[in-house]
């Protein structure tokens, strides 16, 4: 094929390009060329980013839902001394599988799902980037948690902790495929955590409006942008280490056994290299959560923009130099166990800074107290709460006694759910409206809020007071001589008390999905691009790109240009812009849907699941994956044709 | 355009209605040309750092130079911890991985012309110059392959061994996908529907190339030079 | 992990009248039964009278390190309150003196067009006061944790701790001339004297952790590394295994019993001792059951043919509070129990049930009970 037929096309048609002031023939044609195509293999092929992230919503917010109820059974074990309500190797596995589950399946995919969401509508794009992987994605994650509890139904669960230390999940005590299937779960969830990050830092770079430099874009980009880092940096050591954990027990690597040549520790440092960074990853979304509400009902812009972008990329860099808070009670020299005291406590710095700014725009503004700012104040609360016992935790003398008690539960959850799951619930009120265009409750959000904050602090409070007195982290039962029964018993009164406030929220979902009040564009009165669109918003998100003149481009005065014109109707054109400043660049043509990227996914599946069982797994699993990306990258006439159409060199 | 609809252009169960009056917040309809920013006549694809390709690309060599990091530092972590390294076993031949690291490193010449043939935009240039890639490619998986064996260890003999093994087994990693990257873009160039866009992914597949070959100089240090020189 | 026999070898111990001896013990262990029972054992209620409490409560310190470790919770607990409270007032300032609108208003954008100075200043200040007192804590973490080090050890009592999936095996070798022995499960230390314990571990990572006395260490296999703490007033304290290692995890309890260094020398000059010789029949009957069934291929108990190293030393069984460290006080009824049943106590245990006929169940319970 010689090179000018090789790039024949047909002449170009006349075509539909958008703009504020094209047809309503122009607007359908968006409308259809970003629409999901129909029935069930449509579904399947399906790229649009807010189908993909809805479903990879509703997928984390059910396995919140199942480990909530592992959680359950476990208050109920606890409930009183000596209870046989489950065997230990049963709570063994209910605690992993809890806990696993949580931070895994929920807290890390739940921030990167809302992301994928919101922050194309944020930044005013048509798409996420990279549709098609961001899709992948999804489905190795799906995957990925169907694997583990399709173990663990089939009695496989892992039952060495969330944490899987070694020689307990290693080759000689981990017995049975538990610890395998553990391992190659963080494979699945870590593939799809990194390819989410590259998808939303390149959005975030190059997708955004024109105008919206880096120093106009909305606080919740900022956050996801500084986290979709720290994943790429963070990830890597969990991957690592779970490998090298498999590669021991699968094929006889030598990492984790001292007698020859191998550490125990090698695993610690690997995994708290990321677990620490990791509750970082769930922390700093919410924080941006909080940056994007706080302002909606304080009427008033975010005081101390600049000191809180500084803050969460500070609090990005630091998060890496804490890990080794978790293992004071090892033989790490002292010296460097002080190191680590120091930065664990100082990282407390660009956390109260972006706190006293809040307080500041709270005090400041003028408040309108709806269901989502309260979900936000309670953070002031928990959270605070749970920073003191962490600035307590990272003196080494006091971990040494609280390290691995009852102590450090209170304290983990403190901040896991003051600091992310209370801001993701006010998150989940606050864009209900614009994700499905209804207006959740707000008598019955206020009940949620109010049982959920009150059985939150029966349930977790106690347990600061059980760590001190010497009760330690799991264990399935206790002794009814040692004192702690009263406070087991309250606190699992409590967990059933969130369990009572999450049924109200379900409720209120399920009433508002089918009833509930017309949303409108903008229910709250918002100051960032996503309230610009309908509720829900159309396929294509925006009819014109806006062109974005300050922080808050709806509440700032209009400026001119205001739209942008020119992008094809009738082809998925997006428009790319530059990474500082926002100059509009390039007007590429994205992927349409395709059955490539679940095919894919499922070939993926297969060679993780085999070589759970055999290394050759690795070879010939490899071959249809290899087949399933060839096909997706592989363009089609049709496709091709479009292409150079629409084409033009730089 | 590979949507198929129902008559009223809807698919799936939450469908926003098709609008039929402008959605725009501001008030558009005053809205003239001189108040839009007009694109239809931007590129629709650009090189390097303006290609969507390239953040891509180089997030992946973020990630995969983030494993190799923490490869190395497992390494010196494990012969830290270990009174003598490497514990007991004979080091590696030198041989096989120099005469590797020396085909590498000349891969990068033909790799830099493919670069710039596609940012040329050059179709004979660049279906050419990707096959000579593709011949460097097997050539270094071939003596990848005898390198395996002139390790004098077992990844199961000892902690050595299997850091070792995962150090070398992780680039090895990257050479196959690499080569089959370059031989599916080569198709490509040869048999395939071509827009002009294909350049750009010639262009950063060459980026990781460079990738490949650089963040195997570090490993081949660690691998043959550290065992031989260390306090 | 390696294991000399020489210390199972028999050697020669102090005559002691054990009557006296044993009465103490007996009412010792009998009166803490009620806080011990990890399930629940009937008990004669006279013997519930002046119950030894067992101590396990990281803020009433019994020792010096322990101590010093409150101390730093106490400033960082007042600290944290200030700081916490602080912020609390803020927002609820902001909550009390909020002029409410039911309709949302529009947002005021004046931060935009000029600078907000005196909010700037406010926030400014309370950060720099945040990092003064930070800076103030980091000092004093540091300083307790020198205070923790310095430890004087001159003379100390040196123990060598093994952890086991799920018990603790414990050496206490030669001091002053005492000679070395080996026990399980259960600690005596003197008041007053500085310990030094080495610590290692034969499966998994255990931790020990005696809140009363000190914070804790893990047991990590292939490293070996140590702990010291001094007990500074006599008492029971309780060491749960602090490190999640496998289903008993939750039953993996030390005992620590900090007595007066005359009490102490005679406990450890008692367990240097082998097992007095059975005196009856029945007890003659029991110790050949030990030897000639499954349990001499675990334990050693000092003086008779069972030398086995998979289980805990049970030369001196019947001195220490506890069976299967920590989940049943130790007595004849429970001795029974454990050894018919092990599983139903601690489910998954590595102790197997042994088949025994009930007069020889009766029997070996018998002859474990003289063993003190």
């Amino acid at each position: 094929m010689n090179e000018s037929d090789a790039f024949s096309h047909p002449d170009a048609k006349a075509r539909l390009f958008d703009g504020p002031d094209a047809s309503a023939a122009t607007r359908s044609a968006l409308a259809l060329t970003w629409a999901d195509p129909p029935g069930w293999l449509g579904a399947l092929a399906a790229i649009n980013h807010k189908t993909i992230a809805r479903r990879f919503i509703a997928t984390t917010f059910t396995f919140f839902l199942l480990a909530g109820v592992l959680a359950l059974v476990m208050r109920l074990q606890l409930a009183r001394p000596g209870n046989r309500i489950v065997s230990p190797d049963t709570y063994d596995a209910l605690f992993t599988m809890h806990g696993t589950t949580m931070m895994f399946l929920f807290a890390v995919p739940v921030m990167q799902a809302v992301a994928a969401y919101l922050i194309p509508l944020m930044v005013g794009a048509r798409s996420i980037a990279f549709p098609r992987m961001n899709a992948y994605a999804y489905w190795v994650f799906l995957f990925g948690c169907l694997t583990l509890y399709g173990a663990a139904l089939l009695g496989a669960a892992p039952q060495a902790g969330w944490f899987s230390y070694v020689p307990l999940a290693g080759p000689n005590y981990g017995l049975g495929k538990g610890p395998d299937i553990w391992a190659q779960m963080i494979t699945f969830t870590e593939l799809s955590a990194l390819l989410e990050a590259v998808v939303l830092i390149t959005t975030i770079l190059k997708m955004r409006a024109p105008g919206m430099s880096l120093n106009r874009m909305p606080l919740f980009a900022w956050a996801t942008l500084v986290t979709q880092f720290m994943v790429i940096f963070a990830m890597p050591s969990i991957m690592f280490a779970s490998t090298a954990l498999i590669l021991d027990r699968l094929v006889g690597t030598q990492f984790y056994n001292p007698s020859l040549g191998g550490d125990v520790l090698l695993w610690q440092h690997l995994f708290w290299f990321f677990g620490h960074p990791e509750v970082y990853l769930i922390f700093i979304p919410a924080l941006g959560f909080i940056s994007s509400i706080l302002p909606t009902f304080a009427r008033r812009p975010i005081f101390g923009y600049t000191a809180i972008v500084l803050a969460l990329i500070a609090t990005a860099f630091l998060a890496f130099g804490l890990w080794v808070h978790h293992m004071f009670a090892t033989s790490v020299p002292a010296l460097g166990k002080s190191f680590f005291t120091a930065a664990s406590v100082m990282i407390a710095v660009p956390s109260g800074i972006q706190i006293y700014c809040w307080i500041a725009t709270l005090i400041t503004g003028r408040l309108n107290v709806k269901t989502p700012l309260l979900f936000v104040l309670a953070f002031f609360f928990i959270l605070v709460l749970g920073g003191m016992t962490g600035i307590m935790l990272g003196a080494v003398p006091l971990d040494v006694q609280l390290h691995d008690t009852y102590f450090v539960v209170a304290h983990l959850h403190y901040v896991l759910l003051g600091g992310a799951v209370f801001p993701l619930f006010g998150a989940l009120y606050y864009w209900f409206p614009k994700i499905s265009g209804r207006m959740l409750d707000e008598g019955l959000g206020r009940w949620h809020f109010w049982l959920f904050f009150i059985g939150f602090n029966v349930a977790f409070f106690p347990m600061h007071l059980l760590g001190l007195q010497g009760m330690p982290r799991r264990v399935w039962t206790y002794s009814s001589g040692m004192g702690w029964s009263d406070l087991n018993l309250l606190s699992s009164i409590g967990a059933a008390t969130i369990a009572v406030s999450i049924v109200l929220f379900l409720v209120n979902v399920v009433r508002a999905r089918w009833r509930g009040e017309p949303a409108g564009r903008d229910p709250w009165g918002g100051a960032t691009l996503e309230w610009s669109t309908p509720s829900p918003p159309p396929p294509h998100n925006f009819d014109a790109i806006p062109v974005v003149h300050g922080r808050d481009p709806l509440w700032d005065p209009p400026g001119t240009p205001a739209y942008v014109s020119g992008l094809a109707a009738d082809a998925r054109e997006v428009l790319v812009t530059t990474a500082l400043d926002a100059v509009p660049d390039l007007r590429p043509l994205f992927p349409v849907p395709s059955i490539w990227p679940f095919v894919s996914a499922v070939a993926t599946t297969v060679l993780f699941i085999g070589s759970i069982f055999t290394p050759w797994a690795i070879v010939w699993g490899s071959v249809p994956v290899v087949a399933a990306l060839t096909a997706w990258f592989w363009p089609t006439r049709r496709q091709n044709a479009q292409a150079l159409a629409l084409e033009r060199r730089p | 355009m590979s949507t198929g609809t129902s008559a009223d252009g809807r698919s799936g169960p939450a469908q926003p209605r098709t609008p039929t009056r402008s959605t725009l917040p501001h008030s558009a309809s005053t809205a003239t040309a001189a108040d839009t920013i007009d694109v239809r006549d931007l590129p629709s694809f650009g090189f390097s750092s303006r290609s969507l390709m390239w953040w891509a690309t180089a997030g992946l060599m973020l990630i995969e130079g983030t494993v190799f990091a923490l490869g190395v530092a497992v390494y010196f972590y494990l012969r830290d911890v270990n009174a003598s390294w490497p514990l007991g076993t004979p080091v590696p031949d030198w041989r096989w991985g120099t005469l590797n690291t020396a085909i590498l490193i000349a891969s990068m010449v033909p790799n830099e012309i493919v670069k710039r043939a596609a940012q040329r935009q050059n179709l004979g240039a660049s279906r050419a110059w990707l096959v000579v890639c593709l011949a460097f490619a097997m050539a270094f998986l071939a003596v990848r392959g005898i390198e395996f064996a002139a390790l004098n260890v077992m990844w199961y003999g000892n902690a050595y061994g299997s850091i070792v093994w995962f150090l070398l087994g992780l680039h090895t990693t990257h050479l196959i996908t690499d080569t089959i990257d370059t031989a599916v873009l080569a198709a490509l160039l040869y048999f395939g529907p071509l827009e002009h866009k294909r350049f750009v992914d010639v262009s950063e597949n060459a980026l990781y190339w460079y990738f490949v070959v650089l963040s195997w100089l570090p490993i081949y240090a660690v691998i043959y030079l550290a065992p031989r020189f260390h306090p | 992990m390696k294991r000399s026999c020489a210390f199972f070898l028999a050697r020669p111990g102090l005559l002691r009248p054990r009557r006296t001896h044993c009465a103490r013990h007996r009412r010792a262990i009998a009166s803490t039964v009620p806080v011990v029972s990890g399930v629940s054992v009937t008990m004669p209620a006279a013997l519930a009278r002046a119950a030894i409490p067992l101590e396990h409560n990281a803020l009433a310190p019994a020792g010096i390190q322990a101590e010093h470790i409150v101390r730093l919770w106490h400033l960082t607990l007042v600290v944290c309150g200030i700081v916490f409270a602080a912020v609390l007032v803020g927002v609820l300032f902001a909550l009390l003196r909020r002029r409410t609108a039911q309709r949302p208003q529009p947002p005021d954008l004046s931060g935009n067009v000029k600078p907000e100075r005196r909010t700037q200043r406010a926030v400014i200040g309370v950060s720099v006061l945040s990092v003064v007192l930070l800076v103030g804590l980091v000092v004093a973490d540091v300083l307790t944790d020198r205070a923790l080090s310095k430890l004087p050890v001159a003379d100390a009592l040196h123990i060598q701790l093994t952890g086991w999936q799920w018990w603790w095996q414990a050496r206490y070798p030669a001091d002053h001339g005492r000679p070395a022995f080996a026990t399980a499960n259960e600690l005596h230390v003197p008041v007053g004297r500085p310990v030094v314990v080495a610590l290692g571990a034969g499966d998994v990572i255990h931790s020990f952790w005696v809140p009363s006395l000190h914070g804790k260490k893990d047991l990590l296999p292939g490293i070996t590394s140590t702990i010291e703490f001094r007990a500074d007033r006599a008492g029971v304290y309780d060491g749960p295994c602090a490190e999640f290692c496998g289903a008993e995890h939750a039953l993996m309890a030390l005992r620590v019993v900090a007595e007066p260094a005359d009490r102490y020398a005679a406990w450890a000059a008692a367990q240097t001792a082998t097992a007095a010789a059975p005196a009856d029949a029945v007890a003659a009957h029991g110790m050949q059951v030990f030897e000639s069934s499954a349990c001499a291929s675990c334990h050693t108990v000092r003086g008779t043919h069972a030398v086995g190293l998979l289980g805990p030393d049970l030369t001196h069984l019947m001195t220490r509070q506890t069976l299967a460290a920590g989940a049943l006080a130790n007595n004849a009824a429970n001795l029974s129990r454990w050894i018919r049943d092990p599983n139903s106590v601690k489910p998954g245990t590595t102790m197997p049930a042994v088949r025994l006929s009930t007069p020889d169940l009766q029997a070996l319970v018998v002859w474990l009970t003289t063993l003190k």
